[in-house]
């Protein structure tokens, strides 16, 4: 039997997008138009854990779901590049990213009801943006199946998901039955780059797009978790101090010096 | 009616954890502005009782105790399971945790169990005019810092480790120590930890170092990491890498430090060879030198 695997991946600014770039405006962010978005880091790297599943099981399909109320397409269809079967963007006016996960929750968890018989969900561990770090609990709670988090790697046969679940002194391996939900942590390893055959065939594909009434889901019917009260720069309270010398060898010693006196070596 | 707080602890060794010290600290402080409703505590593991006097001592005016086998083994479904018990029991106005490495995984679930979402990884918790709870919080990996007013009943937040510094205990204060009202049973475990693989420490773990010597692109390649080596081991630390120096493949991304990395907080970051992205230290309780 197919084993069926949706993979959650957020199309987020580029995390690498330097201070002087990144604007607030009435609480919400914007990037200059020239930085393109990317595809949340963690969420390639659940991709790359689809695939390296399907490698292993053969009989496996990979679906990817993606929120949003606009998309970079050639950004977005980077995960059918690495290899995925499909891609399902679930877009609407009203799926705005926001600091409330109630949203993504239950529009993935529809998405994931439509698209029936799934056994397998995949997301990372959190996304570069509001770092929320719970969609994929949420969707376990909502679907009532069980998650193994922060996996490092990750096995599915014979009904059974197998996890190593990261720990700060080693791992743990998590046993589930299908179906099941899995973060995946950077310890992962690196997802794949797109070969150009995935990159050509990815171009040929037209994603498939659900708006919030294909899901059957009004979401100005849902209760929100938060208000947002205010988005705003920290306060710099980054004080400099540079330390010369003489040469690189006494301004390191004064260096040295420095950090002795406030106790930090 | 809702009323208090419900802090969901962890246990160390028989004792509460660092975090839920601070923890019942900040549950104090939010007491205090809603006329000193009561502080509850889950304590759910092996040694529960035994732990209930110190956190007492640190501010609990309650504790609901259970040390079943599913938790005394730490699972993290048991442990869900318990907070939504001690949530009825207790039908606090806010429920708060810790984000560590239990809390990243529990804390999520107990809030959608409750109906809400988790106000994530918070560095300071208050209560506005209108009662309800107010969580500052980093995002955009400290780019931005959002205030969220949240709406849940109850409201659930997770509190960044090490934000507030514990308190003193006070082994005058008195509290009450009450069984949770369930009995956790092992069927609720359906995420089974089969195996644990303790691994070989190679140096000091970045997550724990008080010092980090981390390298990026401008190193210019994998060389020059010896020297940062040998320096992070005369300061007693570790090193980390910049996302450049581990996709050039430099260094493994176990070393890798920050939004795509692994989270730290030193009190010490050297960063060599790598611009900007200071940024990512601006939300954590750390003093930078670059």
């Amino acid at each position: 039997m197919t084993l069926k695997i949706v993979v959650a991946a957020k199309q987020v600014i580029d995390p690498e997008t330097p201070l002087s770039a990144f604007q607030i405006d009435a609480n919400r962010v914007s990037t200059p138009a020239n930085l393109p978005p990317v595809v949340n880091g963690f969420d390639e790297q659940a991709v790359e854990a689809a695939l390296r599943i399907k490698e292993a099981v053969g009989d496996a399909t990979v679906t990817v779901l993606s929120m949003g109320t606009d998309f970079a397409l050639d950004v977005i269809k980077k995960p059918l590049a690495m290899g995925a079967d499909e891609i399902v963007l679930l877009q609407d006016p009203a799926f705005v990213n926001s600091e409330d996960p109630t949203l993504p929750v239950t529009i993935l968890v529809a998405a994931i009801r439509k698209l029936g018989d799934v056994d397998l969900v995949i997301a990372g561990r959190q996304a570069s943006d509001w770092d929320n770090a719970q969609v994929p609990m949420g969707i376990a709670e909502v679907l009532d199946w069980p998650i193994a988090t922060f996996a490092q790697k990750v096995e599915a046969t014979d009904g059974t998901v197998r996890v190593e679940r990261v720990l700060p002194d080693g791992h743990e391996v998590v046993e589930a039955t299908l179906p099941a939900v899995v973060t995946v942590s950077n310890e992962l390893g690196s997802p794949r780059y797109p070969n150009m055959r995935g990159i050509m065939a990815s171009r040929r594909v037209q994603p498939l797009i659900w708006t919030a009434a294909d899901l059957g889901v009004d979401p100005t019917l849902l209760a929100p978790a938060f208000e947002l009260i205010s988005l705003v720069k920290p306060e710099s309270t980054v004080k400099t101090e540079m330390i010369t010398g003489e040469d690189d060898e006494d301004a390191g010693r004064k260096l040295a010096l420095a950090l002795r006196a406030v106790r930090l070596v | 009616m809702s009323s208090g707080i419900l802090i969901i602890g962890e246990l160390t060794n028989g004792a509460p954890s660092s975090t839920t010290l601070e923890a019942l600290l900040v549950g104090r402080a939010l007491a205090a502005s809603i006329s000193n409703e009561p502080v509850a505590l889950l304590l759910a593991g092996a040694g529960a009782a035994g732990a209930a006097p110190t956190a007492i001592a640190h501010g609990a005016d309650v504790v609901y105790t259970a040390e079943d086998a599913p938790l005394a083994e730490g699972a993290h479904d048991a442990l869900v399971v318990a907070a939504a018990v001690a949530a009825k029991q207790a039908d606090p106005r806010f429920v708060v945790g810790s984000k560590t490495v239990v809390g990243r995984d529990v804390m999520p679930r107990v809030a959608f169990r409750l109906g809400t979402a988790l106000a994530q990884d918070c560095t300071s918790l208050a209560v506005d005019g209108q009662g309800r709870l107010l969580a500052t919080r980093p995002v955009y990996g400290g780019n931005a810092e959002a205030t969220l007013a949240c709406l849940g009943t109850p409201a659930v937040a997770a509190l960044r480790p090490k934000a507030v510094e514990a308190g003193e205990p006070d082994a005058s204060r008195s509290g009450e120590v009450v069984a949770l009202a369930e009995a956790i049973d092992a069927s609720v475990v359906r995420a089974r930890s089969v195996q644990r693989v303790e691994q070989q420490a190679t140096g000091m773990r970045l997550e724990d170092a008080p010092v980090i010597v981390s390298g990026g692109r401008g190193l210019g390649g994998p060389e020059p990491f010896a020297q940062l080596e040998a320096l992070a081991t005369m300061l007693g630390g570790a090193v980390g890498a910049s996302r450049a120096a581990c996709d050039a493949g430099w260094l493994p991304s176990s070393y890798q430090v920050g939004l795509t990395g692994k989270t730290v907080s030193p009190d010490l970051y050297i960063a060599i060879g790598i611009s900007g992205a200071t940024n990512i230290w601006r939300a954590a309780a750390t003093r930078v030198l670059s």
